[in-house]
C-alpha cells in the first residue's frame, strides 16, 4: 500500500477513534458524583451492642429474620455461602488465645455480622466506591457499581463479607418482594438494615429479637440507651487493635450499675 | 482504478442492505403503544418528558436513594414521590409486560434491572415455583449448623 | 514491519495455530464461567482470590523486570544489552496483558470494569494499579516499536523516544510497587501485612523475568540464530543469581520475624504454607518443590563453570522461574487468605474450568509475544 493511502487511512481511523473517545467522554451521562468517601460528622453514627447475656443458645431469630427479609440464598455449602449475620465460636469471634475465657463468654456461639467501621478498610480499597461509608456511619453496598473485584472481601478483617459466586435465585427460599435480590458477581454484607431505618423502622434483626439482646441506637448521642449501656457494662469489639473502630459491640457481663 | 466497477457495485450493494428497515415493504411498523391501567391520574413527570428520559430519572434515583438515602422526589410541578421503582412507578403501571415490555423488547432494550428488583405479578408463580425445598427453609432460619463453626469445604 | 510476523516456516505456524486452539479453548471456559458464575472455580467465601489473581501477580512481576535491561543500557551505558532490549521491552508488553487479562476474568462483572475509570478512587490502590498498568503497556509498546521501526530504516530513533524511555525505568518499579500496596495494607491478612512484601516483590521480580528471558534469548538463538550475544546473557544471568539470593534472604526474614516473635497470626500463614495447619496442607508440597528448584537454581547459577554452559544454564533459569511462580503466583496470594478471619482453615485447588481459563490467558500472552518476537527478529535479521 503506498504511503499517502496508509497515511490517510491511519489519520481517518485515530480521528474516529479520537472522535468516539471524546464523545464518550464529554457526553456522560447521570449526575455529576457526589463525594462519597469520608461521612461528615454527622449528627447520627449507627451501632450496636450485641448483648450475649440475653442471646439463646440454639436461637437464631435475627438471623431468620434477615435472612427473609433481604432474600439471602441458602447454597448448603461453605464455599457459595452467604451470610450477613451467623453465629460462630467465641474463640473465632474473638481470636486472642485466652485459654481460659470466661463460663459467660463460651456459654454459646456468638452473633457475628458487619461492624460498620468508622474506619472501614473496605471502604479504603473499593476501587469504584460501590462500598462506601454513609453519612449515619452505615457501610453500604451499591450493587449497581460493584465489578466484583472482591478487594473489599480480602480487605476486611472480620471475614463479614460474601460474594455472589452464582445466581442466588434458585436458592432462595421465599421471596420478599420489598427487597431485590442480587446478581452472580457483586459482593454482599449487613447494610443495617439501611432501607428499614430510611422508612424509621428498626434493623430486622433487632426487631425479631425477642430477648432484646440487641440495643441499636446512636453511637453519637450520650443520651441513648445504647450509649447508656455502653458506659454501664464492659463491652468488647473485635480486633480492636488494628484501627477500624467498629459500630458493634458486645457485652459477656450483666451490668454493674 | 480497474476496480472501480467492483467497487461501485459492492458500495450500491452495501447501502441497499444498510438501508433495508426503510424500504422493505412490510418492515416498517409503528411503535407498539404501552397499554395503561385505565383510570389513572398522572405519572411522575409528563409523558412526553418520561418517553424521552425515564432511563436517566431511574439512574438518577437508584443513585440518589442507594448512595445518598435520599428517598423523596419532588417533580416539576412541585409534588413529591418516593424514588421507588417498585412503589411508585410498578404502582401504576403494573402490568410489565403490556406496559415496560412492549416498547423494550421492539426497541432491542434489555434492562437488566429485573434481574435484580422485582416486577410486579412476577412474584406470585416466581416464589410458587422456585420456593426451596424444606431443608432450604430450615436452612433459611440459620439453625442448620450446631455451634456455627465453618467446617472448611 | 508486521509482516515478518505474518510469514514463517512450518514449525512456526504450527505453534500458532497451538496457540490459537489453547485460546479458543480458554474462550470456551471462559464462557461458562460468564453463565454460571465465578463459582465455576475453585474460590469460596474464604479464599476470595485464586489462580487469578495469583498470575496476575506474578506476571507483574515478569513485566517488570525489563527495567534490569533499560537501566544499565541507558543509564550506564552498558551496550551489551543491545540486543536484548527490544527482547526485554517485548516481554513486558506481553506480560503486562497477561496481567490485564487475568484480572479481567477474575471480575464478577466484567462489562462494569470502566467504572474504574468513571469513578476514580485514587485512595484504592486498584485504581492506581489499573494507571500504572495501563501506562507501562503503553510506554513499552510504543519504546520496543518504535525503536524496532528506526532500525528497520536504518536510522537512529526518534529523540523524542529517550524521555519516555527514561519515564520507563522508575515506571517499572512502580507497577510491582503499586500491586504490592495492593496486598501490604490490608489490616487483616497477616501474611501480607509486611513492609517488605514490596522489596520481594520486586527481588522475585528482578530473577523471575530475566530467568525467563534468558531461557528465550536462547530459544530464539536455536530457532533463529538471533544471538544476543554470550556477555549479555551471563551478565543477565549474574542478576537472576543476586536477584533470587535477595528474594530467599528476605523470604528467610519473614520466617525470623514470624517465629521468633512467636505472634500466632504472623506464624499461622507460613505454618499452612510449610508445614501444614490442622490437618490442612493443600500448599505443602508446591511450597517445598518451590524452596528445592529455587536452592538448585541458585546454586547452579553460583558455579561459574556450570552457568557459562547453556546446557545447565536453561535448566537453572527454569527451575527459578518455576519456584517463584510455584512461590508467588500459587503460595502467596492463596496462602494469605489462610487461616480465614475467622481463623478457619480450609484448602484450595483450582478447577477444570479456572484452569482452562488460566491456559488460555497464558496462550494469549505467548501469541502476542511470538508476533512481536518474530517482528523483532525479522528486522534486526535483516538489517
Amino acid at each position: 500500500m503506498d504511503a499517502d493511502r496508509r497515511k490517510f487511512l491511519i489519520g481517518l481511523g485515530s480521528a474516529a477513534l479520537f472522535g468516539v473517545g471524546a464523545a464518550a467522554g464529554l457526553t456522560r451521562v447521570g449526575a455529576a458524583e457526589a463525594p462519597a468517601g469520608e461521612a461528615a460528622q454527622g449528627a447520627i453514627r449507627w451501632g450496636m451492642l450485641v448483648d450475649m447475656t440475653r442471646c439463646a443458645e440454639g436461637c437464631a431469630d435475627c438471623i431468620a429474620a434477615c435472612n427473609a427479609k433481604h432474600n439471602i440464598p441458602q447454597f448448603g455449602n461453605t464455599k457459595d455461602e452467604i451470610k450477613w449475620i451467623w453465629k460462630q465460636d467465641f474463640a473465632q469471634v474473638f481470636p486472642n488465645g485466652n485459654p481460659f475465657p470466661s463460663a459467660r463468654q463460651t456459654a454459646g456461639p456468638v452473633l457475628t455480622l458487619c461492624n460498620h467501621c468508622a474506619n472501614p478498610p473496605c471502604v479504603r480499597v473499593c476501587p469504584t466506591q460501590a462500598t462506601f461509608k454513609r453519612a449515619d456511619g452505615i457501610v453500604e453496598m451499591d450493587f449497581h457499581r460493584c465489578i466484583g473485584c472482591r478487594f473489599c472481601m480480602a480487605a476486611c478483617p472480620y471475614g463479614s463479607r460474601s460474594f455472589n459466586w452464582r445466581d442466588p435465585r434458585p436458592f432462595i427460599p421465599a421471596f420478599d418482594p420489598d427487597y431485590p435480590t442480587r446478581e452472580a458477581g457483586v459482593v454482599e454484607k449487613c447494610n443495617f438494615c439501611s432501607e428499614r431505618l430510611d422508612r424509621g423502622q428498626r434493623p430486622a434483626c433487632v426487631e425479631a429479637c425477642k430477648a432484646q439482646a440487641l440495643v441499636f441506637g446512636n453511637l453519637n448521642d450520650p443520651g441513648s440507651e445504647l450509649r447508656g449501656q455502653l458506659r454501664a457494662r464492659v463491652t468488647l469489639q473485635r480486633k480492636p487493635e488494628l484501627g477500624t473502630q467498629p459500630s458493634v459491640f458486645y457485652a459477656f457481663e450483666p451490668r454493674h450499675d | 482504478m480497474s476496480n472501480k466497477a467492483a467497487v461501485c457495485i459492492g458500495l450500491a450493494l452495501f447501502g441497499g442492505v444498510a438501508t433495508l428497515p426503510f424500504w422493505l415493504p412490510g418492515a416498517r411498523r409503528p411503535m407498539p403503544q404501552p397499554v395503561l391501567k385505565a383510570g389513572l391520574t398522572e405519572c411522575v413527570e409528563s409523558a412526553e418528558y418520561m418517553r424521552a428520559n425515564h432511563m436517566l430519572l431511574l439512574d438518577a434515583w437508584r443513585n440518589s436513594v442507594v448512595r445518598e438515602g435520599n428517598r423523596r422526589y419532588v417533580n416539576a410541578a412541585g409534588k413529591p414521590f418516593e424514588k421507588s421503582l417498585e412503589r411508585t412507578c410498578l404502582d401504576c403501571h403494573s402490568n410489565k409486560a403490556e406496559f415496560c415490555d412492549r416498547c423494550h423488547q421492539s426497541v432491542a432494550v434489555q434492562p437488566y434491572c429485573w434481574n435484580c428488583h422485582f416486577a410486579p405479578g412476577e412474584l406470585r408463580p416466581a416464589a410458587a415455583a422456585m420456593a426451596g425445598s424444606p431443608a432450604l427453609r430450615i436452612a433459611a432460619t440459620g439453625l442448620s449448623s450446631p455451634g456455627g463453626a465453618a467446617d472448611g469445604r | 514491519m508486521i509482516e515478518h510476523a505474518l510469514t514463517g516456516n512450518r514449525t512456526y505456524r504450527l505453534w500458532i495455530v497451538f496457540l490459537l486452539a489453547l485460546i479458543a479453548a480458554g474462550l470456551a471456559g471462559y464462557r461458562d464461567q460468564l453463565t454460571y458464575g465465578l463459582g465455576i472455580t475453585g474460590m469460596g467465601r474464604d479464599i476470595s482470590w485464586g489462580v487469578y489473581i495469583g498470575q496476575f501477580t506474578f506476571l507483574v512481576g515478569v513485566a517488570a523486570s525489563a527495567v534490569m535491561l533499560v537501566l544499565p543500557y541507558y543509564l550506564h551505558n552498558y551496550k551489551t544489552f543491545g540486543k536484548m532490549l527490544v527482547l526485554g521491552e517485548f516481554l513486558a508488553v506481553a506480560a503486562v496483558l497477561m496481567c490485564m487479562l487475568f484480572v479481567i476474568v477474575d471480575m464478577g462483572k466484567p462489562e462494569r470494569v470502566l467504572n474504574i475509570l468513571l469513578f476514580p478512587t485514587p485512595r484504592s490502590m486498584v485504581f492506581w494499579d489499573v494507571v500504572v498498568l495501563n501506562g507501562y503497556l503503553l510506554l513499552n509498546l510504543v519504546c520496543g516499536w518504535v525503536a524496532l521501526e528506526a532500525e528497520q530504516a536504518g536510522v537512529p530513533p526518534p529523540r523524542w523516544i529517550k524521555p519516555l524511555i527514561y519515564l520507563s525505568i522508575p515506571w517499572a518499579i512502580s507497577i510491582h510497587t503499586v500491586t504490592a500496596f495492593l496486598y501490604a495494607g490490608m489490616p487483616g491478612r497477616d501474611l501480607w501485612l509486611t513492609a517488605i512484601l514490596a522489596p520481594r516483590f520486586l527481588a522475585s521480580a528482578f530473577a523471575a523475568g530475566p530467568a525467563l528471558l534468558i531461557a528465550l534469548s536462547l530459544l530464539l538463538k536455536r530457532l533463529t540464530a538471533f544471538d544476543v550475544g554470550p556477555e549479555a546473557i551471563d551478565k543477565l544471568a549474574t542478576i537472576v543469581l543476586y536477584a533470587a539470593l535477595v528474594n530467599f534472604f528476605f523470604t528467610a526474614m519473614e520466617f525470623f520475624t514470624a517465629f521468633y516473635s512467636g505472634i500466632p497470626a504472623a506464624e499461622r500463614p507460613l505454618t499452612y504454607l510449610f508445614f501444614g495447619l490442622e490437618g490442612h496442607a493443600g500448599l505443602r508440597p508446591a511450597m517445598w518443590l518451590s524452596t528445592l528448584l529455587g536452592a538448585a537454581g541458585v546454586a547452579v547459577l553460583l558455579a561459574p563453570g556450570l552457568r557459562l554452559r547453556e546446557r545447565y544454564l536453561v535448566p537453572a533459569c527454569a527451575a527459578i522461574f518455576l519456584s517463584l511462580w510455584l512461590d508467588k503466583g500459587v503460595g502467596l496470594i492463596i496462602g494469605g487468605f489462610i487461616p480465614s478471619p475467622l481463623e478457619t482453615v480450609s484448602d484450595y485447588s483450582p478447577t477444570g474450568h479456572e484452569v482452562l481459563i488460566t491456559a488460555g490467558v497464558w496462550a494469549t500472552g505467548s501469541l502476542v509475544l511470538t508476533l512481536l518476537y518474530k517482528t523483532a527478529i525479522g528486522v534486526k535479521q535483516r538489517a
